[in-house]
């Protein structure tokens, strides 16, 4: 069989269990004694381990499956949660990483996992030797004609019922085989033990039971107080189902049985795995178990799809042709006065706006995906420098188009390594400053109007701005006679210049002077702003702001001559009118006064050069734009209004004029060029 | 259907006129011919760069091929077309007086471009003969500018 053409599924799916994995592992690094959290990453490396045996990925599928072993013998509790396991864990992680990078890249090559291995067996062992509680198997009788397979972890369940004076019952129930809805008449047993107790496990799963993948009958655990006898009767009650047998299971003394049994459930026949693919594993049916994570693994398989982007794109171009096109039928039926079509045209105005609010929609993608990452990476980083670092991240769920969150990860990753190198200081420098041993990172995402704003802020250090001011110095960045009208704005600036870096050592994290530059310029390039607050002794906040999505933009439309070009609103501060006789000349440069400012003039007739003859009118229509801290008005002929456009690239033969950002087309159909303020004089 | 012979030894080649000269280039690069639409100049770019059009929502630029021949410039008229050519993935439109045909050109009617005269020799690739007539096969990649952007 061909498995090539699941690859990507394979990679996309593999990355998600990863994700999960470190996750998982954070957590449990917090709460060594979540059950529920083992049973989580157990999970996750259940599934990876199938997927990579049936795509032949063997490295993969050894490595996870000694994972399991070990994560079986957490979740038993015959090991304990400490430090040296979740290292190896994480270590797995790496590794499996990068082989699963390795097999994207088409790289045979798999990595040496052996070593690992053998930690990983090494470990496990640990654990199963200390392991002499009790453990307890059902009836030698009923273990006979038994599917079920009890693992450490129903073994406990099945204990601490006990210990609570509950009965366990081993049930089989059949199914008539004339019954029509087997999976209903299932779901009704189900419904009527849960009135009765808890069902704890079930062959096949509960899944395969839903979706009728049984046979004539199904074997249930259930807990209840109820007598035998209350149980079988109800039972009998629903139609179409006999009760084949019902036993009562004792808490017994066979524990051979029960480690053999053990044994046989934590490395599951890759057999199996292979015929279920990439398929969930099997969810056990735990009412206390299926809270959470199960559920939402099961609705996202069932209610999303994944999409390549470019189909998104495609679809984005059809809708503003259909904009543009029904313009133009509303233009024609204008011209013609057909009410009737102009009725109906108003309908499709507005299907077609909706239209578009969807689609914009589906590329928004939540910054999760980006923030996911950073737990992990200061987890490691804080470690690595001695630092106790606690990262808190608010706001994951805000949206960003999904061409920005790809972008906005590198200077992300740059500005939390920052803080975390230069920004939180020791623990013992701390405590004697009088602050938290533990210091605290924050990564926070909010959405304020057509605006995302992240935020990376540290209780910290804060920058020394007389350190900034001396190294600013030391590379040139002002005369000394500028020093004294410096605000500390300006010195902050500095920061951001290419060459700039105040720690005293390169570390392996950051100083290496490269930096805050490329992050300006990144941010800048998503058309987005980054600031900078800082409190000496107390700490320092990055504020990005970004717009929620580069394709669709809010412009405002102006016309030079017969031409036509959209401003970006961001960079917009107001709109004036000015009459030839208010603008003067300093130093030969056209300016007006602006409420007591004086305002350079930029004619954009001259800039663009324009080849349409000047109109002479009596008012000159003026738009102030704002690039950084200078405000400059361009000179127009005429303002349109204010208008959303969808952004267009002109291709890579027009990239890089200078004061062009791009395209857009108009509701007539006319190409229109979308200015960049910033370079555009 | 065609030998393996016939296919290597022979071109097909859409041609077209512009200022009066006849000239082809091969018919994988075209991907449509338009009547000329309604073009938006971009500012700051080289004149014979004519500006952009809105081809079924994407903006593609259109260049001249009057004024990137050094060639004089006539008027607009029914038969001026847009040649969209697609090379490297990079789309362009040219604007020529005439689309003619579609030609076949076997590879030994076709000559190395004359290496005295023309002011940019570099623009041809080569000269098919068809007879009396002379196409003289563009070279896109130097004609729009391509290769540099490639690079």
């Amino acid at each position: 069989m061909d498995l090539s053409q699941y690859l990507d599924i394979f990679l996309v799916e593999a990355r998600e269990h990863l994700q999960n994995l470190s996750q998982g592992l954070l957590q449990l690094e917090q709460a060594p004694d979540n059950r529920k959290i083992v049973d989580e990453i157990f999970r996750s490396a259940h599934t990876l381990k199938g997927m990579a045996a049936t795509m032949g990925f063997d490295r993969i599928a050894e490595l996870t499956h000694d994972m399991e072993n070990l994560l079986s013998a957490l979740k038993g509790g015959h090991l304990r949660v400490n430090s040296a396991i979740i290292d190896l864990l994480f270590n797995c992680v790496d590794a499996l990483e990068e082989m699963v990078d390795a097999v994207e890249k088409g790289d045979q090559r798999q990595n040496d996992i052996s070593g690992l291995v053998g930690r990983l067996k090494q470990a496990g062992e640990g654990g199963t030797q200390s392991s002499t509680e009790p453990v307890v198997v059902p009836e030698p009788e009923a273990a006979a004609g038994m599917k079920i397979v009890l693992d450490n972890y129903d073994q406990a369940v099945l204990e601490e019922a006990w210990a609570q004076q509950f009965r366990v019952y081993h049930l089989v129930v059949a199914i008539s085989p004339v019954c029509l809805m087997k999976a209903v008449r299932a779901f009704m047993v189900f419904k009527s033990l849960e009135d009765m107790g808890e069902v704890i496990k079930s062959f096949p799963s509960a899944q395969d039971i839903e979706e009728e993948k049984f046979d004539a009958s199904f074997e249930l655990i259930v807990i209840s107080k109820c007598e035998q006898d209350i149980i079988a009767g109800a039972m009998e009650k629903i139609s179409e189902v006999s009760m084949v047998s019902l036993t009562g299971l004792e808490p017994s003394i066979t524990e051979v049985a029960a480690a053999k049994a053990a044994e046989e459930v934590v490395p599951k026949p890759p057999a199996t795995d292979l015929a279920e693919a990439s398929v969930e594993p099997a969810p056990k049916v735990d009412p206390d178990q299926a809270d959470g994570p199960i559920q939402i693994q099961k609705a996202r398989s069932h209610q999303t799809v994944r999409v390549d982007l470019e189909r998104l794109d495609n679809v984005m171009n059809l809708v503003g042709e259909l904009v543009i096109n029904k313009t133009r039928l509303a233009q024609i039926s204008s011209a013609h006065g057909i009410a009737e079509l102009h009725e109906t045209l108003e309908q499709v105005d507005r299907i077609t706006t909706d239209l578009q609010a969807v689609v914009m929609k589906i590329r928004m993608v939540p910054v999760e995906n980006v923030f996911n990452r950073f737990p992990r990476m200061v987890r490691d980083l804080a470690r690595e420098m001695g630092k106790e670092i606690n990262l808190i991240i608010e706001g994951k769920e805000t949206e960003l188009d999904r061409t920005v969150i790809d972008e906005i990860g590198d200077p992300l990753v740059h500005l939390i390594r920052n803080s975390v190198d230069h920004g939180v200081e020791d623990p013992a420098l701390r405590q004697k400053a009088g602050k938290p041993r533990v210091a605290s990172i924050k990564l926070a995402a909010r959405q304020e109007g057509n605006h995302v704003v992240i935020e990376v802020s540290d209780d910290g250090r804060g920058i020394d701005l007389e350190g900034v001011k001396a190294k600013a110095r030391e590379k040139g960045f002002y005369r000394d006679r500028e020093a004294g009208t410096m605000d500390d704005k300006t010195l902050l600036d500095f920061i951001f210049q290419p060459g700039f870096s105040t720690a005293k050592k390169v570390t392996d994290l950051s100083g290496r002077g490269v930096g805050l530059d490329v992050v300006r310029t990144k941010i800048e390039s998503l058309s987005g702003l980054i600031e900078l607050e800082t409190k000496p002794g107390e700490g320092t906040r990055f504020i990005i702001r970004l717009p929620l999505t580069l394709a669709i933009i809010q412009a405002l439309l102006i016309s030079v001559g017969s031409e036509t070009y959209a401003i970006p609103l961001s960079s917009v501060d107001e709109t004036t009118s000015i009459t030839p006789e208010d603008i003067k000349q300093v130093q030969n440069q056209d300016v007006v006064l602006l409420r007591g400012i004086v305002l350079p003039l930029v004619r954009l007739r001259e800039e663009l050069e324009v080849p349409d003859p000047v109109q002479i009118t009596q008012d000159l229509d003026v738009v102030v734009v704002r690039r950084g801290e200078k405000q400059v008005g361009l000179v127009v002929d005429s303002l349109i209004g204010q208008q959303e456009v969808v952004i267009k690239s002109v291709g890579r033969l027009l990239t890089g004029i200078p004061g062009i950002a791009g395209a857009t087309i108009l509701g007539n159909g006319q190409v229109s060029m979308i200015l960049d303020v910033g370079t555009l004089f | 259907m065609a030998s393996a012979q016939t296919l290597q030894d022979e071109l097909q080649v859409v041609a077209f006129t512009v200022a009066g000269g006849e000239f082809a280039v091969n018919i994988l690069e075209v991907q449509e011919i338009n009547r000329l639409p309604s073009i938006t100049r971009v500012p700051r770019t080289p004149s014979y760069m004519e500006g952009v059009i809105n081809l079924r929502g994407n903006v593609i630029p259109v260049v001249d091929l009057h004024k990137r021949l050094g060639l004089p410039s006539g008027e607009n008229t029914d038969k001026t077309r847009v040649v969209i050519v697609n090379v490297h993935d990079i789309k362009v439109g040219m604007i020529v007086d005439e689309v003619l045909e579609v030609l076949r050109l076997s590879q030994h009617n076709i000559e190395p471009p004359p290496s005295t005269g023309g002011q940019n020799p570099e623009f041809l690739e080569g000269v098919g003969k068809m007879g009396n007539r002379l196409l003289m096969l563009v070279n896109l990649e130097q004609l729009l500018g391509i290769a540099n952007s490639v690079n």
